[in-house]
């Protein structure tokens, strides 16, 4: 599979601060991934720049094989979502539309105003009198008639409640089953990932912790318990992400690479969001530790 | 027609339990051949899962022969799994309400059972498993 999306030791820094560092990322081409990370971690950063809002400091990004920087037609095959959703709040909703339809050459206006019907939005409502659920399918109606290749959404369900975030989803997915556009978003909603995406990009501290398909990362971790260790005795054999001691008992989270793991641990699959908390739960020194 | 639903705090991939609940449906006779599965955008419309995971899940089954895709129309039940299982059902089920009663006779209630069934099961489960990464 080709990647819609390539980064190589992607920096950016803000001052003294580098928000992303060392970034390297692949994106295949239809995919759904998602990026998350701890506020901070510089995934707004890292959507930001790949959408070519900004140059990178270090670094260099790929979209479909070129580079967005030297190709100003790699805007219309992306559409990008950012974090205050980009509405005019005096705009009516037809007026959106046609706004959009004047500032992007591949308009899909039949589809766009498909969706709006579909979702019950009156076109001659105002943006600023529509709900948070609403405005959001709105600017994503907007990313979808563009009939970009790449839709980039940054956090788009934060605010919303889980019946307007799965409200949410379904118009995304509904239009990726019929388009197939590839699709990164932010998001730290841990729990509502697995059921969305196939691939998944764990930035901490500005750095790529994982980068590859969700399946591998939730299947490739397995949870020890067992009576006390020390730390040292068990990182000699597995990379370990997180351990955790009481008086008598070892709980372990450790990547599995094929050794054998000895019998005296009781052996766990532990969930997807498990192995997220425990990565994103890792501190600056198990960070440089582990690399 | 039948309708899938996920939970998302099984630890069991999303593809397998479309998978699982297929299966379910052709032993329980709910899905019988010719008849066809929802449609990918159905299924993406109801749930708001990955086209992806549904796709997978069909390929799944069609890799075990339990259903084929047909060009341009969908994806369909290729044979009916509930006839000579359910014959079966009867002795098996008087087998399990017998070993039931001993369960209970010997001071196992209803969720002990169930623990001690699901924990079996586990465990034959990964003992096929390694067989066949053994094999493999």
């Amino acid at each position: 599979m080709t990647d819609a999306l390539a980064t190589y030791e992607l920096g950016k820094r803000y001052g003294k601060q580098w928000a992303l560092s060392d970034c390297s990322v692949a994106i295949p081409a239809g995919s759904i991934s998602a990026v998350i990370g701890p506020n901070g971690a510089g995934k707004s950063t890292l959507l930001n720049a790949v959408v070519g809002l900004f140059p990178p400091t270090t670094g260099r990004i790929e979209l479909f094989g070129g580079d967005p920087y030297a190709d100003p037609s790699m805007v219309s095959r992306v559409g990008f979502v950012s974090q205050d959703r980009p509405l005019y709040r005096d705009f009516t909703v037809s007026e959106m539309l046609r706004f959009g339809a004047s500032t992007n050459p591949r308009w899909d206006q039949p589809a766009a105003e498909a969706r709006i019907a579909s979702l019950g939005i009156p076109l001659g409502r105002k943006i600023k009198s529509l709900s948070g659920g609403q405005q959001a399918q709105v600017s994503l109606v907007l990313a979808i008639a563009k009939r970009a290749e790449l839709i980039v959404l940054d956090e788009p369900v934060a605010a919303l409640d889980p019946l307007a975030r799965r409200e949410f989803m379904q118009t995304l997915m509904d239009d990726v089953v019929e388009n197939g556009q590839t699709v990164v978003f932010s998001s730290h909603l841990v729990g509502e990932l697995e059921r969305v995406c196939d691939h998944l990009v764990l930035l901490n501290q500005g750095r790529v912790q994982y980068c590859g398909a969700l399946e591998s990362f939730s299947q490739g971790h397995r949870l020890l318990v067992g009576p006390r260790v020390d730390t040292a005795e068990i990182t000699a054999l597995h990379h370990v992400i997180r351990a955790s001691h009481t008086e008598r008992q070892s709980t372990v989270l450790i990547r599995a690479n094929g050794k054998a793991i000895d019998p005296r641990w009781d052996v766990r699959d532990p969930g997807f969001e498990e192995v997220v908390l425990a990565y994103l739960g890792q501190r600056a020194s198990d960070l440089e530790s582990s690399r | 027609m039948i309708e899938f639903h996920l939970d998302s705090s099984s630890g069991v991939a999303a593809y397998m339990q479309i998978v699982h609940q297929v299966k379910r449906a052709m032993r329980l006779g709910l899905l019988r051949k010719d008849d066809q599965l929802p449609t990918v955008r159905e299924v993406v419309a109801q749930l708001a899962i990955n086209p992806n995971t549904v796709l997978k899940a069909y390929r799944h089954l069609e890799m075990e022969g339990l259903v084929a895709g047909r060009q341009g129309q969908g994806t369909f039940v290729l044979q009916t799994l509930a006839g000579p299982e359910l014959a079966g059902h009867a002795e098996l089920r008087t087998e399990l309400l017998a070993w039931l009663d001993r369960a209970t006779a010997l001071g196992l209630d209803d969720e002990d059972i169930a623990a001690l069934v699901a924990s079996t099961l586990d465990e034959r489960f990964r003992a096929l498993q390694q067989e066949e990464d053994g094999a493999a």
